[in-house]
């Protein structure tokens, strides 16, 4: 199932692409499966994804996008077949964790700790050298640097977001999952995230994006994968395809 | 991509309790909750005593030990709650660190705050029951210590637990209490021997009972922690 | 969707548990009709033939079960034994249960007091107290994995408790002394109490394992049709009803 392809646009060598050319993809899985009991969320799934690649997943609830995220995070294992992190095979310990950042709808804050004390908590966790230092030029990034002082709780929804994006991105993370991210960001808050998203991959982070916005997605994409109870229908370069040709793309895939 | 060493079991630990000790701090309430307790159960059992009947030194101990674990069992669910919440836990456990540095990081939070809590509550009953402190002073802490190890490694497992289920608080006493009467019991019958002056030799065999149940469970919960987590 | 064997089950009569009760209730007749009295403790130590079985196959039985067969789901994963390590709480509780109240049913007309802190009997007490959190906690938690784990490290932390009970009430009753308990076990017993003892505890085993077979293939059943609604929805009924006529 293949639309008008353009190759895609050759990088200049990055930080991490340099890693890549000699290593492995920076996300590998091969026949992955998880069963929860009887009910299998993930079957035989099997893809990449390199440096500098932003893979945009869509599908229906249930389809088993959060899944494989959380396996990916390290928080879930495979019940089979095998999932590759920078070539550590997963579950794989700190190794594979200290690369990844993960992002989901809820904020993973300590609502009670300011700002700044949530994304050097993390800076911390992580090893990071000057934990103070990079929090702060994470929330920078993410144009939160006047309210870095404030408790979480009392920043509003969007700012609420935006502070665990910072907490997620403060190591740099070669991957970065990220689980529905747009959900309660205003315009400020959606374009923050979008240039932080394109500056990381710019860098050679590879991405993976799971969202219902297909507008959104697109954007970001290298890459596109429609899943559905547990693997991909279709998986293939983002191209030159039109937000309206790729809804009912995206249509036709989930009504099968 | 600067240089980096992602933290030991232990300094994970530390940084992990730091955390959670900065967020009680920040509210207070549990930490306030528990001591009012505290003195409000030492005032009861206070009134409800007939000091005719049984000496302050056959009492005290006993009323020592049972509010040491009921208040204990206050400052415990917090400690997993915060987590809860927004799902910070998932950002924890998506991080470098051991899942037992998770526990032993709780499990420190926890000790420090049981600690901070009976540094007000035993001079209180000392007060109100007018024990002689000073000479055993030095042993009592020394047994408060030994308690509280026991009382939070199996607490903090516990309400890990716990906090995953509809009941949540309720649950954590069901659960903790047999598995502290190993605690309570020579806690309180070496506190007894103490305060009648005997020598500690004699609280010795139980200390020893407290200690080998420390030295257990610790490790216990701590090996069984990462079977709390969804994996 | 029925099931044949379902059906066929519900007629099927369950032998064993059938030969277990008859089993128990033969004990019983035995115990209280055609076996002697005990000279010093009359009527009222025949509660034993109860008590013992019970205490036995409660504390040991029933409760190693629970805390074997968790420790090998953490380590297997096999919801079978989660199945068993449940079922066996269960009956397990039943039998200490029964230890709790005839124990003091027999100290009272002896000793004149409800409670003996007896190492055994203080040891069925916790372990009860244990059991039951063991069955709360399973009753809170919806997801089966879940509920399965969380179950199997109280059983494998309760295993743990039992020597330091055991040295607590050692220690307690060395130090403050207390009236000895007879336990009527004791080696010189006339043939006829000692087979009516191995008789009741037979009949009390056939009557745990029975039990708890019966409980296991309940559980299983529930299981199974847990897992069929969750992945075939109930059926829409068919609101074309004839009209009535």
């Amino acid at each position: 199932m293949s639309r008008a392809i353009t190759p895609i646009e050759h990088r200049p060598p990055t930080p991490h692409a340099a890693e890549a050319a000699v290593a492995r993809p920076a996300i590998e899985v091969e026949a992955l499966t998880r069963a929860f009991g009887r009910r299998v969320a993930i079957r035989g799934l099997t893809f990449a994804v390199n440096d500098g690649e932003c893979l945009a997943l869509f599908g229906p609830n249930g389809a088993g996008k959060t899944t494989l995220l959380r396996i990916l995070a390290g928080l879930l294992r495979p019940s089979s077949g095998a999932a590759h992190i920078a070539g550590v095979k997963l579950p794989g310990g700190a190794k594979a964790r200290s690369v990844v950042g993960l992002i989901s709808h809820q904020s993973m804050l300590y609502s009670a700790l300011t700002a700044r004390e949530n994304v050097e908590f993390t800076a911390r966790l992580y090893g990071l050298e000057s934990p103070r230092h990079a929090a702060m030029r994470a929330l920078e990034r993410m144009r939160l640097e006047d309210r870095a002082e404030s408790p979480v709780r009392s920043l509003s929804r969007g700012m609420q977001q935006r502070v665990s994006i910072a907490r997620a991105i403060v190591h740099d993370p070669r991957v970065v999952l990220l689980d529905e991210p747009y959900t309660g960001l205003d315009e400020t808050g959606a374009a923050a995230l979008s240039a932080a998203l394109e500056s990381l991959r710019g860098s050679g982070a590879a991405l993976v994006l799971v969202t219902h916005h297909l507008g959104e997605g697109l954007a970001l994409a290298t890459h596109t994968a429609i899943m559905r109870d547990g693997q991909f229908v279709t998986h293939e370069p983002r191209g030159t395809v039109e937000l309206d040709t790729y809804r009912d793309v995206y249509r036709e895939a989930i009504a099968r | 991509m600067s240089a980096r060493v992602p933290p030991g079991t232990f300094a994970a630990a530390a940084l992990i309790a730091r955390k959670d000790l900065a967020i009680e701090f920040r509210t207070r309430s549990a930490f306030l909750a528990a001591i009012v307790f505290s003195l409000l159960a030492i005032v009861i059992f206070f009134f409800a005593w007939d000091s005719t009947a049984v000496s302050a030194v056959d009492l005290a101990p006993g009323v020592l030990w049972v509010i040491f674990t009921f208040s204990g069992l206050l400052g415990l669910h917090r400690s997993f709650g915060v987590e809860e919440a927004d799902r910070a836990i998932d950002a924890l456990l998506a991080s470098p660190v051991e899942r037992e540095a998770v526990f032993l990081g709780k499990a420190l939070a926890n000790f420090l705050f049981v600690l901070g809590v009976q540094a007000l509550a035993i001079p209180a009953v000392a007060l109100f029951y007018n024990l002689p402190l000073g000479r055993v002073l030095g042993p009592l802490v020394g047994i408060a210590v030994l308690a509280a190890i026991g009382l939070v490694s199996i607490g903090t497992l516990f309400s890990a637990m716990a906090a995953n289920t509809r009941l949540a608080e309720l649950l954590l006493p069901v659960l903790a209490l047999p598995f502290f009467v190993p605690i309570i019991l020579p806690a309180a019958q070496s506190t007894a021997r103490l305060l009648s002056g005997r020598p500690i030799a004699e609280a010795m065999s139980w200390l020893r009972i407290l200690i080998a149940f420390d030295i257990v469970f610790l490790v216990a919960c701590a090996l069984a922690f990462p079977f709390t987590l969804e994996d | 969707m029925t099931n044949p064997a379902t059906t066929e089950d519900r007629r099927t009569i369950d032998w064993l548990l059938t030969v277990a009760v008859i089993a128990v209730a033969a004990t019983f007749i035995r115990a209280i009709f055609f076996t002697p009295a005990e000279a010093r403790q009359g009527l009222a130590q025949k509660i034993f033939y109860i008590h013992a079985p019970s205490a036995f196959i409660g504390l040991y039985v029933a409760f190693g079960i629970v805390a074997l067969a968790g420790a090998l789901y953490l380590w297997l994963r096999d919801e079978r034994l989660d199945r068993i390590a449940a079922s066996s709480a269960e009956v397990g509780v039943i039998y200490m249960t029964v230890v709790l109240i005839t124990g003091p049913m027999w100290g009272k007309p002896i000793w004149g007091t409800w409670w003996t802190w007896d190492a055994r009997l203080t040891l069925t007490l916790f372990l009860w107290f244990v059991f039951l959190g063991y069955l709360i906690l399973r009753g809170a938690i919806e997801d089966h994995a879940t509920r399965a784990r969380y179950s199997a490290v109280l059983g494998v932390l309760g295993a743990l408790l039992v020597p330091f009970i055991h040295l607590s009430v050692y220690l307690f009753r060395t130090l403050h002394p207390m009236p000895i308990v007879l336990k009527p076990g004791h080696p010189s017993l006339p043939n006829s109490m000692l087979a009516t003892f191995a008789m009741s505890f037979v009949s009390f085993a056939l009557l745990f394992v029975a039990l708890l077979r019966a409980r296991y293939r309940l559980a299983e059943r529930m299981d199974a049709l847990e897992a069929e609604e969750e992945l075939e929805p109930a059926p829409v009924p068919n609101l074309r009803a004839e009209p009535i006529r």
